[in-house]
C-alpha cells in the first residue's frame, strides 16, 4: 500500500512538472518593462546596463524571426553558410541597436493599455510611454508571437503606428537593391555598424 | 507666374494619373482592398537626386534646425506648450475643410467648436480650453490625405529641399493650400487684410518646424545612430506615417500587412 502511495505521489509530481502554463502577452511586456526600468534606473555603469538589457532581449525577443523578416525576399536565396553568418551578424546588430536605443532613457514609465489577439500566432499589446519634460506621450504597440503560448516572444515594436521591423526591412532592402542584391554588402554594412 | 504654376499642376496631375493607370494594369493591384493597397510599393523615381537633397537637408538640420530646436527646449514649458497649442489651433483651418471633404462631418463639427473656443477663450489658441470642456484634440488632416482617401495613389516619392520627404500626391495636396485651401495663407499672403503681414505666415511655418524638431530631438538622434541607411529609414517612416494617417486608424492590425510575418516560423 505504501509502495502504491509512493508511486502515485511520484507520478503526481511528474504530472505537475509537465503542466505548463500559457503566459499572457501583456504579462510578458509588464515583466520586461519592470526589469528594464530597474536596470535603467540603477547606478550601474553603462556597459553593465547594456549587458543586462541584452539578456532581456535574448530571452524575450524573437531575434532570429525578426532577422529573417528583415531580409524579406532575399532570405530565399541564401545558402546555409550565408544564413548562419547572417543570423550571427544580425543578432549582434540587433542587440547593439536595441541597447543603444534604450540606454538613453533613465527611467521610462510605460503603462499597459490593452491586449488584442489578432489570431493564434499574434497578439498586440498596446502601451503608452508617459510624457516627460523632454518628450510627449508616445504610443507603443508590441507585436507578440504566441504560436507557443508558453513562451511568447516579441517580434515588433510599433511606435506611434510606425513599425520598427518594417523600417529595418526597408533599410536592408535598400542596401541590397543598391548593390545588385549582393548579400556580402549587407554583411559588410552590418559588420561596420557592429564595430562602430 | 500663374502660367508656370498651372503647368506644374497639370504635369503633376498627369503623373498621378499615369502612375495610377500603370498600377491598374497590374492584376495584383487592381483588387481594391486595404491589404493589397498596403503591399503596393511607392517608387523612389529619382533616388540619386533625392539622396543628394536629403544630404543637403541633413546639413541644414545640423547647422540650423537642430541647434535652434535645442535652444527652443530651454524655454519654459508653459511657453513651449502655448506655442504648440497655438500652432495646433491654427492647423484647424486646413483640417476642417479636409474633414468635410473626407465626409468626417462629426470631426469637422468638433474641430470647428475647438477652433472657435480656443481662438477666443483660449486667447489665440495658446490655451487648450476646448479640451477642458471635453472636446479632445483630433488628428490633423490635409489635402494630401484627402486625395489618398479619394483613392489617388502616392505617385513617386521624392525629397524637397528644406521641406523634406513627400510624394507627388502630397505635393499636389500642398499646392491646394496655396490655391485658396488654407485660410491662414489667404489672410496673410494671398489677400491684403491689413491685419496680418506676409511674415506672420512664414514665422508660423518656421516655428511649427522648430517645435516639431524640438519634440523629436532624441528620436531623430536615435534613428541616426541606429541606421545603416538613414535615407531609406526616413523614406520608410514617412510612407508608413502617411498610410496610417490616410486610413485614420490607430489600430495596428489595420495598418500593417501580415503577409511576410506569416511565412516565418521560429517556434
Amino acid at each position: 500500500m505504501i509502495k502504491i502511495k509512493i508511486i502515485s505521489f511520484f507520478f503526481f509530481i511528474l504530472f505537475l512538472s509537465n503542466i505548463s502554463f500559457a503566459k499572457e502577452p501583456s504579462k510578458l511586456i509588464s515583466e520586461i518593462v519592470n526589469e528594464a526600468s530597474v536596470i535603467l534606473s540603477s547606478s550601474d555603469p553603462v556597459e553593465a546596463k547594456i549587458i543586462r538589457l541584452n539578456n532581456i532581449a535574448e530571452t524575450s525577443v524573437d531575434i532570429n524571426g525578426i532577422g529573417m523578416y528583415t531580409l524579406g525576399k532575399y532570405r530565399k536565396n541564401l545558402s546555409e553558410d550565408q544564413k548562419i553568418k547572417y543570423k550571427k551578424l544580425f543578432k549582434s546588430y540587433f542587440l547593439k541597436s536595441f541597447s543603444s536605443r534604450l540606454v538613453d532613457y533613465s527611467d521610462p514609465k510605460i503603462s499597459i493599455v490593452s491586449e488584442k489577439k489578432i489570431n493564434e500566432k499574434y497578439t498586440i499589446v498596446s502601451t503608452v510611454l508617459e510624457e516627460t519634460s523632454k518628450n510627449p506621450e508616445i504610443k507603443i504597440d508590441w507585436r507578440i508571437y504566441t504560436k507557443n503560448p508558453e513562451r511568447p516572444l516579441i517580434r515588433d515594436l510599433i511606435v506611434e503606428g510606425l513599425s520598427l521591423a518594417r523600417t529595418q526591412k526597408e533599410e536592408f532592402k535598400s542596401i541590397l537593391q543598391n548593390n545588385e542584391g549582393d548579400i556580402n554588402y549587407l554583411f559588410k554594412s552590418l559588420e561596420e555598424f557592429i564595430i562602430k | 507666374m500663374k502660367k508656370i504654376l498651372r503647368i506644374i499642376i497639370i504635369a503633376i496631375i498627369s503623373q498621378v494619373y499615369t502612375l495610377n493607370s500603370q498600377a491598374g494594369s497590374d492584376g495584383s493591384l487592381e483588387i481594391d482592398s486595404k491589404t493589397k493597397e498596403q503591399s503596393a510599393e511607392v517608387k523612389d523615381c529619382f533616388e540619386t537626386i533625392n539622396r543628394g537633397i536629403f544630404a543637403f537637408n541633413q546639413g541644414l538640420d545640423k547647422i540650423f534646425f537642430k541647434p535652434v530646436a535645442k535652444g527652443y527646449r530651454f524655454l519654459p514649458k508653459p511657453i513651449r506648450s502655448g506655442t504648440s497649442n497655438a500652432l495646433n489651433n491654427l492647423s484647424n483651418v486646413v483640417t476642417i475643410p479636409n474633414n468635410v471633404l473626407q465626409g468626417q462631418f462629426k470631426e469637422a463639427g468638433i474641430n470647428t467648436l475647438r477652433f472657435s473656443i480656443n481662438t477666443t477663450l483660449g486667447i489665440g489658441g495658446i490655451f487648450d480650453v476646448a479640451s477642458y470642456y471635453g472636446l479632445n484634440k483630433l488628428d490633423k488632416e490635409d489635402y494630401g490625405q484627402t486625395l489618398g482617401t479619394w483613392g489617388v495613389k502616392e505617385g513617386c516619392y521624392f525629397v524637397l529641399p528644406v521641406l523634406g520627404p513627400t510624394t507627388v500626391r502630397d505635393t499636389l495636396g500642398s499646392l491646394a493650400n496655396f490655391s485658396g485651401g488654407d485660410m491662414w495663407y489667404n489672410i496673410t499672403i494671398a489677400n491684403d487684410t491689413k491685419y496680418f503681414e506676409n511674415s506672420d505666415y512664414y514665422y508660423s511655418r518656421l516655428t511649427a518646424g522648430v517645435d516639431f524638431r524640438a519634440k523629436n530631438l532624441e528620436a531623430f538622434d536615435s534613428l541616426e545612430n541606429n541606421s545603416m541607411d538613414l535615407y531609406a529609414s526616413v523614406r520608410s517612416l514617412y510612407l508608413q506615417d502617411r498610410k496610417r494617417k490616410i486610413l485614420n486608424s490607430d489600430e495596428t492590425t489595420e495598418t500593417m500587412n501580415d503577409d511576410d510575418w506569416e511565412e516565418i516560423d521560429t517556434q
